[in-house]
This record gives C-alpha cells, structure tokens and sequence, in this order.
C-alpha cells in the first residue's frame, strides 16, 4: 500500500513537523513492514524552477523536430534550451531543471551543445521527474513565477509511503484504515472519510441484476450516471495521488473507482452502459466458460469463480478483472458503476487459479468493509458529476444479504492473563472502542467488531487489538520458571559424538542437498531392482533433473558435493556428511483427513505416521587425494580402500559400540569395488558398507581414480548400552609372537576371532603386525603375524601358562583354518 | 723407571717434600684445567691420581722416614691428594655441565618447519550453531525435539491454522511430492504439533532441523536452510515469558548488550504475533538492530488441534532461521556458501562457530 502524506493529512491531524524516522517508528509499531518513505523533494537535486517559455525556433533537418527556446527562469539572462518535446507555445510556463541538478536515476543535468545549438539545463516532463509514465510531453503549469521553485506545484514536494500489510488487516489497504491506525500512535484527530450521506437502495433500481450466489457475493450495489463529457480529464490532484500510489491514471471514469479504492479499500468497477445487453446476473461460471479479461487474455473459467454475465454472457471475472466487452471506452457517456462485496475465499482462489493479483484482487482476499458500497457510490457520483456533467439516476441498487459481525464475549482480564501487562478493564474497552469495536458489559464485556475488521472473531484476536495498541514493547521482560528437562536426546547426542569424532579424524563436513537425478542410480551401479531406487519424487522440483529425494547420503556426496570441490581444484578431500534419507514407506492407504476442531485420535494419527517415508539419518564419507599428506618429511599416502572402513570403526566407536561387537566382512554391494568393498556390522546385523568405489562408479561420475567412500545408517545401531568398568591388572604381561601360515582366502578378521577364542581369558589383546606373502611358503599361502599379549588379574604368569595359552590359540586356528605355525 | 726394585735408601725421599708435593698438585691443576673435554680428562689421570704418580710414589716413600716424621709426611701426602682429587672432580662436573650444554646445542632444531601430516577435520558451522542453541535451551530445562523433514501437510499446515486457502501452500513457497498429504516441511513448526500431540504440558522444547521451501538459490535464499523453533505450554504462559526468554536467548548468542525489539505482525498459529529483531553490538557494519525471526502467543485454535486445554493452559512459540543468525553473526555474506559443500567453508570454521 502506497500513498502519500498529504493524502493522509486530510484524514488524521498529524503532528506538522512529523520526520520520516517518527512516521516509520509509528507504522512498525502498528504492525506494519515499512518498504519505503521517500520524500520526494529530495529525489530531483538543485534548481527545479518555473520557467516561461520566451521564444521557440524550430530546427530542421534532424531526423525529428527539434525546438531551441529561450525561457525566463527569474536568474537574469533568458536560458537557452533545446528540447525535443511540442506541446508548448510561447508564453507557457514550464518546469525547468537548471545545469548542476539531477534527476531521479543519477541523471546529472549539465550545461552542453546539441543540435548545434548550446542548451542550458531542460524542460521536464512529468515521467523525467519521476511523476509517473507520462512521456507524451513537458509539463505546462497554469500558474507560477519564472525562477520559483517548481516542486510545490507538480506535487514534488510530499512524502510517499510505502508499507506491506499482513494478510489479516484488509482495512489497512485504504487511506481510510491507515489513518485511523496512524491517529492511535500519535493520538490525533481522525476523519472517517467514508461517515458521508450516501443514497440508500431504491426500490426501483436503475439497472436489472440478479444475484444468484449470496454467497460469493454478499452485496451488489450499483448507480448509473448518463451523458457525462468522455473528454474530461481526471483533475490534477487525484492523477498525482494515484501516480504517488503507484496506479497509471487511464481516464476519470477509471481513475474515480481506482482512488476510491484507495480513499475507501471499495474496489469498484464502471461498465459501458449503452454496450450492456440485458439485465445483469451475478452467478458462479459455468465450467468450460471463456471470458477475455482487460489485459486481452481469453480465460477458461472454473466452477468456482464468480461472473457477472449479461444477455451475451459472462461480461467480468467478478471482484478480479473486468472483461472487454463491457468495459469503458474512450466514448462513453452513460455508465454503471458498481460497487459489491465477495466473498474473499473466492477471489483469493480466482486470483491464484488465473494468476491475477490485483490491487482489486489484494484487498478482497484481505477482506473489505461490506458497508462501503452505497458511499463509495455516492463519492463517484459526485466526483464523476462535479468534473464531466452528465445527469445521476436517482434510483440506486442494493442487493444487500450480508451477515453483521457477531457479538465476542471477552473476560476483561483476559488481554492482562496473556501478555502479562495487567490492564485495567477500562483500559481494555478503551482501547477496544479506539478500533471501533462497541464495548457493551461488564463481565464478561460483550464486543461487536467494526463492520470493517472480519479478523476479529475469537477473544484472543481481542487480545491482540489490547496489546499492539497499548505498545508491545512496554511488555516486561520475565523468564518463566524451569521445569525440568531432559536436554538432547541419545540419539542427538550420538550424532554429535560421531560428528566429532570424523571431524576429529580428519574429516570436513559438508552439507548437500537432498535433490538427486534419477540418472544418478545408474551411474552408481544400482541394479534394476535396487531398492535405492524407489525414491520419493517432487511434484514442482526446482530443477526438472533432480525431482528426487535421496535413498542413500553418497549419491549426491559423489555426484555433486564432491565433485564440486574437485571443479574448484581442491585435490585431497576426506568429507563427510550426517543427514536424513528418504525411504517411502511402501504403504498404499494415504493419510486420512484429519480436521482441526479436535485432536486427531490415536488412530487417526498413528495411520498418518505409517503412511509417512522412513527417514532415518545416515553417515556418508568420501576420501580422494593423498589422506596422508606429503610434505618436506617425505611423500604422503593416498586414501586407500582401508581408511573407508577405518572410518566406519570410528564412527561405531563414537557411538557407543565396542569394537568387539563389530564385524567387518567382504561384500558386493554397489557402488563399491566387488573386491575392495567391506559390509559393517554390529551383533551381526549391517549398518552400512565401506571400501573403494568400482571403477565404473568412479568413470561414469569421472571422480579421480580409487575413490573411497563409506555410508552408515546411524539410525540402525543399536543404543550404546552403560559401559561396564574393567579391574585393571598390575601384574606383568607375557608377549608371545606368532606367525601363522594359511590359504590367502583366509579373512584376517577370522584369524584373530580364532586366535582370540583359542586363547581363553589370558589374552588381554592380539595385534596383528605383519601380513607376508609369497610362494615359498606354499603356493597361495601368507603369512600373518600376531603380537599376543597374556595377563593374568591376580599373578605372575609363569612361562609354561602363557605359552600353554599361545598354543591354544594357535590350534584353535590350526583347526578351523588349517594353519601352521611358520618355521614350526 | 722403576723405584720397585730399587734398594731403599733415605735420602730418596725427596718426593715428600712440601716442595715436591706442592709442584704436583699445581701440575695437576694446571694439566686438567687444560683439559677440553672428559675423553682428555680421563687420560691425564694416571699421571696425576694413579700409582705412578708423584703423590702416590711420595707416600711410598713414607716408609724411608724415621718413625718421628712418618706422621707428618703421611699427613701432607694425603692433603696434596685430596686437593689433586677435588681438582680433578671439579673440573669433571664443570665438563660434564658443558658437555651437556653442547649437546643440547647440537641438537637444536627447526621448530618452524611444518608438521601437517594428520589432516585436520572440521564441523559444519549449521551443525556447531544448532548444537550451541539446543544447548542453551537445554541449560534452561527444555527438551531438544526432532520431526520428519517429509512432514504430514497437516501437521506442517492444518494443525498451525494455515488453512486451505492459505497462498503459502502453494508450490510457489512449498514442495510437494508424489504422495498425497505430505510436503516437505516449510518450517520446524510442525515439530510443536508433534510434540503437543504426544505430551501434556508443561511443554518446554526447541525444534532445530532442516527446512524447504521452493525459492531458487541466490545470495540470500535456499531451497533448504535450517530453523529452530521454541515452543512453551504451561498454565499462565504470557507474553513477557516470551520476551524474557527470547531476550536471554539474545544476550547467549550475541552478547550481554543484546536485547529484542518486537513488531506486531501477523503469522496464523499464533496471536498476538511479533516480529523480532535484536540489537547486535558486533555487526560487521557497526552496531544495529537485525531481523531475527517470528514469535508469539500460541493461537488456541492450534492448542484444540492438538488436543489441549486453551482455557488451562496458554503458550508461546518462536523461530528463526539459523542460517540467517551465522550470516549475520558470523560475518558469512552468501548463503550460497552455506549450502554448496566447499569444504573450505567449513574448514575454515574448524570445530566451533
């Protein structure tokens, strides 16, 4: 809603010297965004002066006509000035921007040559001074004294306001509704501009119409006025408020319904009364109707928008756009000017569903004020009359089924019991008056809204009007009283441990979006059956190529995240990410419709939830490059298949899960190297896959050879259970080496889960510190060597106890894996 | 030479003189104060200290005196022994002290020289900022909560009072997918829904999470950012509980000079509603009020949906965009930085915010 200050000053008495910063405090404080206050005297710099066109020669011989004037700005010798426009004579007073001004947009106004003449300064139009679109030619004054400052006069020296109402206050999108907002702040006199004498509804009406729908329209009212002059102009003062308004001034018909729109928040519109056929009838369209609209384009209308129609059919897209058949002309000398109330649900679904969001189409989906038709009426009339003649039919329509605000009961306590300021009863049907409620009772008070204010229908909107009112920011500051809570969650608190404890490793977080292309699960390799690929898909993505939601963290790590990094240079990344996944829940019954009048049942709301995607949250990591970096110390080490599962076993360990628990074994799963891939487990179930990407993966998304990657499912570890303490023994170890010979096939891992059954309660730990392969211990044998350690809690271990307890362990392997000890 | 086998005769004994021993205890002096290092001490022991040395060919000497005199001389051998000795051990310790003072100069080293050898990691400063304010509140008893990102549309819409009409539920601001009753959430309002659903009051809870909404990515929006919501039901909630809690929540984040300034606005799930700025000492532009976020009372209209009592008990909500609160907090001036995966973005955060 845009306007001007002076506009407004013919409502409310505000205070003379009022700066842009008090205005705009007062605005914000009322609940409204200011976008802009902009004086205007300052938006054209230096001399602006009235100047009276002394002489004008024409000039020939350019490709269009070019005149040299002189004109008597009041500064001594005449100026000389060429311009391009024709609509002067000698003698007009123009507006005259002297060398040294600017005009809106930075342009610097100099003296120079041109045309070959010298011009010194120009004559304005109104579009070069920022008064609108007007380009057609310079501004001619009717009065003024050459040399004076020629703001007053084009209106360039008010204030222009600019502010975003919120979608419940459509009272506030009239002058009407801002001044009586603004008259609270500064507790200044208002003048209800709409408190006029206006025609009641004639009995006998000056048109035929039938409303069919009362409810999407409420109230048609409409008056007819014949032989008005079609030439007359909209008078100065009403172009300059709607240019100051943002509205394009069309002719005074027109121009007289768009400012009353704005003085009132009545959006009205003038039919061509000699190109109506036939009564009027208001209904809802029939499906499949067209209607071409003022802007030429032909609509197909839904069930639910509202028509007026006349015998040829729908005429206008009611409280929207008007069509062209009817529409005002150029010639037209009897018109219907009509002023309704619609049903606001209505129009907000017409306007979105044709995409017109007019200033008409603004307001009603705010809601106006149903007991503005017959004013509005009578403010046309007498302005349409008083500027083109023409004679007023006495008869006045009203079609008039609208339903009056009801009574609100308000315990008087009740605005103190929520904000927490205790406001005294009177204070509260004060300030409830102020808004134009009337305050009846007592306890509890019985409040009727303005016929302007729809939103207010339940105690607390009541509350809200006492509390903005009364200035929220006089409402204390008090922190209500703990109550005792459990803070994170495990599952919260595991993300973070596991978080910090990649980041810890060497890891960078990054974040991606969820927004994947389907094209990514071939490149990773899934298989035409992959449940990866049953994805939830947007209906409106952003990108056409990336409709769908992730199934796994690693598709869009790898195809996009990481590959943005490498496009920007960055060679050796280690990455990882913690995010949700989105698996659909496979469930066919869709949620069942839940209203708001209650809680849904228990029913009701778990059948909601089955029918809700699994999104349970995942670890990803990504390692290329060197993860070991080389430096003046000698060459680094490139990330290997190895660092991806030791990263698994770190993000396990953070979360609470002994390593014991975990299980490591050879796995083919997509997108993985078949023989470099590792599924992790924890009590045997798995949790996820890590190891090196296969190389097709790693060609189709062209990643740097030997990509390794990792994803988890955090959500599938079991909770960490309370660790039990240990008794630490000091007595000292027993260190015994082995070194086993076995089939290469032999997994590592099972070596030392033999070893360790094999050696019973002595071992404290095995570390495996050397693998050796070659032919000479047997074609297709290796070598794996162990460190043993054996403690015992309460003694000494004797040589032959910890050896007894090596060979344990050593049959133990020797029987399920055929080792032998080498060099036995 | 050899005094073993020579025959004893008294008026040998010239190595007992005060002289003589006086001599070889200077010499000794001398000769191991010359020394530079222990290797040179150690040699010029025999010479002084072993059996050939004069001290100790003069004690042998003692034999040859008359009975009278035997005292006396032992007594000066053992004197002149005692002073070569404490020479000699003196000037040990001093070399040692050098010796050691040398070495640790030898082994002087470059401490300037780089030693990245383990990569450093880093944490997503969303993620650090998220935590601190889940922390926060959970310093303060409330429960740090968490719902779906692909939310139930009623719970996201319905149940906040955003209504069917609502121009929010178009696809201009939300997603939709391909199954029917669920957007992806356009904010973490719905997570109070979930909790009110679950739990009687008192209610004390925050809601930080990932939300969409369908803007394209430019300096300032994202189709994905991240908010936190707070929401308190108890019996007697008003609107300066409010304050004072988004007040303390200002002063944690942005310093003790912090405070809110609010501005009546309208949002459907609650009423009165505000809009909130606070007052930022440390902006990059200098000290100002920045937008925060959204608050107010809890529209009882919300509280029947979710099945409590609106006439027992009151409550008030708030939220604010986390991304929004790094951008300006911290100084990050493209949100396309937030969401991009540089990893030199986070990098340069390392493990706090």
């Amino acid at each position: 809603m845009k306007t001007s200050l002076s506009w407004l000053r013919d409502y409310v008495s505000l205070p003379a010297g009022l700066s842009t910063e008090e205005l705009d405090d007062a605005l914000t404080n009322l609940g409204m965004e200011v976008e802009s206050i902009v004086d205007q005297a300052a938006t054209v710099q230096g001399d602006l002066v009235v100047g009276k066109v002394l002489t004008i020669e024409e000039l020939t011989g350019f490709k269009k006509p070019i005149r040299f004037c002189t004109v008597d700005v009041g500064r001594g010798a005449p100026q000389e000035i060429v311009c391009g426009a024709r609509n002067f004579a000698v003698d007009d007073l123009v507006v005259v921007i002297l060398p040294g001004g600017e005009l809106p947009g930075g342009f610097k106004i100099g003296a120079r040559k041109t045309y070959g003449r010298n011009s010194n300064g120009m004559i304005c139009s109104a579009a070069e001074l920022g008064l609108g679109s007007d380009h057609s030619g310079i501004i001619v004054l009717p009065t003024g004294t050459p040399g004076a400052d020629a703001r007053p006069l084009v209106g360039l020296d008010d204030v222009v306001v600019d502010v975003e109402i919120t979608p419940d206050r459509g009272y506030e999108m009239s002058l009407r509704g801002l001044a009586r907002e603004l008259s609270y702040s500064f507790e200044a006199a208002y003048t209800d501009p709409a408190l006029i004498a206006a025609a009641a509804g004639t009995a006998d009406v000056p048109h035929a119409v039938t409303v069919e729908d009362t409810v999407g329209c409420d109230r048609f009212s409409a008056r007819v006025v014949r032989g008005i002059d079609p030439n007359a102009p909209s008078p100065d003062w009403m172009q300059r408020r709607l240019v100051a308004a943002g509205i394009r001034t069309i002719s005074l018909p027109v121009d007289i319904t768009n400012y009353l729109m704005l003085e009132l928040g009545q959006p009205m519109h003038v039919f061509d009364l000699g190109r109506l056929s036939g009564s009027l009838v208001v209904r809802r369209s029939r499906p499949g109707e067209k209607l071409t609209t003022l802007d030429g384009v032909a609509r197909v209308l839904d069930a639910e928008d509202m028509v007026i129609c006349d015998d040829t059919g729908p005429i206008s897209l009611a409280a929207v756009m008007g069509g062209e058949t009817s529409e005002w002309q150029p010639d037209t000398v009897d018109v219907l000017l009509e002023a309704a109330h619609w049903d606001p649900i209505m129009v907000g679904r017409t306007a979105r569903r044709h995409k017109l969001f007019s200033e008409a189409a603004k307001r009603w989906e705010r809601g106006v004020d149903p007991g503005l038709t017959l004013v509005a009426l009578e403010r046309a009339v007498q302005i349409l009359t008083a500027h083109a003649g023409g004679t007023v039919d006495e008869r006045v329509l009203d079609l008039d089924h609208r339903t009056h605000p009801s009574v609100i009961l308000l315990d008087p306590a009740l605005p103190g019991q929520r904000v927490g300021v205790p406001y005294p009863a009177s204070q509260v049907v004060e300030l409830l008056e102020k808004v134009g409620c009337t305050v009846t009772g007592v306890e509890p008070l019985e409040v009727t809204p303005p016929s302007w204010r729809p939103d207010l229908v339940a105690p607390i909107d009541l509350v809200e009007e006492v509390a903005r009112l009364a200035g929220y920011n006089d409402i204390p500051s008090l922190l209500p009283p703990a109550r005792g809570g459990s803070g994170i969650t495990a599952a919260q608190r595991r993300r973070r441990t596991v978080g910090r404890a990649m980041a810890e490793s060497g890891y960078v977080e990054v974040l991606s979006y969820p927004f994947v292309a389907p094209a990514l699960a071939d490149a990773l390799g899934y298989a035409t059956d992959d449940p990866r690929r049953s994805a939830v898909r947007l209906t409106n993505p952003l990108s056409e190529e990336e409709p769908l939601l992730r199934t796994s963290l690693l598709a869009p790590l790898l195809g996009v995240t990481l590959r943005r990094n490498l496009s920007r240079g960055l060679r050796d990344l280690a990455l990882y990410e913690i995010g949700t996944v989105f698996l659909p829940s496979g469930s066919t019954t869709p949620p069942p419709v839940m209203g708001v009048d209650r809680r849904p049942t228990d029913a009701e709301w778990d059948a909601a939830n089955a029918f809700v995607p699994a999104q349970p949250w995942h670890l990803a990591a990504v390692l290329t490059g060197e993860f070991a970096p080389s430096g003046w110390w000698g060459a680094g080490r490139a990330a290997i298949w190895a660092d991806a599962i030791a990263a698994a076993r770190v993000a396990l360990s953070a979360a609470g899960i002994a390593d014991a628990r975990v299980t490591v074994a050879a796995a083919a799963q997509t997108p993985w190297h078949p023989g470099r891939c590792a599924a992790v487990s924890v009590d045997g179930t798995v949790i996820g896959y890590a190891g090196e990407l296969h190389p097709a993966v790693v060609s189709a998304l062209d990643l740097p050879k030997r990509t390794v990657a990792m994803e988890l499912d955090l959500s599938a570890i079991p909770a960490a259970p309370v660790v039990e303490g240990i008794r630490i023994s000091a007595f000292p170890p027993a260190l015994i080496d082995v070194a086993l010979v076995l089939d290469r096939t032999v997994p590592a891992a099972e070596v030392e889960a033999a070893l360790a059954s094999g050696a019973g309660e002595l071992l404290e730990s095995v570390a495996l510190f050397d693998v050796y392969e070659s032919d000479q211990l047997g074609e297709g044998k290796r070598s794996l060597a162990y460190k043993l350690i054996f403690r015992a809690p309460d003694r000494t271990l004797t040589s032959e106890e910890a050896l007894a307890a090596r060979d344990a362990a050593v049959a133990a392997v020797a029987a399920r894996h055929g080792a032998t000890l080498r060099g036995a | 030479m050899s005094y073993r086998n020579d025959p004893y005769d008294p008026k040998q004994a010239v190595l007992l003189s005060p002289d003589s021993l006086s001599e070889a205890v200077a010499a000794a002096e001398s000769a191991f104060a010359a020394a530079s290092d222990l290797d040179g001490l150690g040699a010029l022991k025999p010479a002084h200290l072993g059996d050939r040395s004069p001290v100790s060919l003069a004690r042998r000497e003692i034999g040859s005196l008359p009975p009278a005199a035997k005292s006396d001389a032992g007594k000066r051998v053992n004197e002149a022994r005692q002073a070569i000795q404490g020479a000699f051990d003196a000037r040990h310790a001093a070399l040692e002290v050098e010796q050691a003072a040398k070495v640790l100069v030898e082994e002087r080293v470059d401490v300037t020289l780089p030693w990245d050898r383990r990569p450093r990691g880093a944490r997503h400063p969303l993620t650090t900022l998220m935590e601190h304010m889940g922390d926060l509140f959970a310093g303060m008893g409330y429960d740090v909560v968490e719902g779906p990102e692909l939310e139930l549309e009623w719970a996201n819409f319905d149940a906040l009072s955003i209504g069917p009409d609502n121009p929010v539920r178009g696809t201009m601001d939300t997603f939709y997918v391909d199954l029917p009753g669920l957007v992806l959430r356009t904010h973490t309002s719905p997570g109070q829904v979930r909790t009110m659903l679950t739990r009687q009051p008192p209610i004390y809870v925050v809601c930080p999470g990932r939300t969409y909404r369908s803007d394209e990515l430019d300096a300032t929006h994202s189709p994905v950012f991240h908010q936190i919501e707070g929401l308190v039901v108890d019996e007697g909630i008003t609107m300066a509980h409010l304050r004072g809690t988004l007040d303390h929540f200002a002063k944690a984040m942005f310093g003790p000079d912090a405070r809110t300034r609010w501005r009546p606005h309208y949002f459907p799930f609650t009423e009165p509603s505000a809009e909130f700025d606070v007052w930022f000492a440390h902006h990059r532009d200098g000290p100002r009020w920045v937008e925060w976020g959204g608050c107010g009372m809890v529209n009882p209209r919300v509280l029947v949906a979710c099945g409590i009592d609106p006439d027992r008990y009151s409550g008030f909500a708030f939220g604010m965009g986390v991304d929004r609160t790094l951008m300006f907090r911290n100084g990050v001036g493209d949100m396309r930085d937030l969401v991009e995966g540089d990893a030199r973005f986070t990098v340069n955060f390392g493990m706090e915010v």
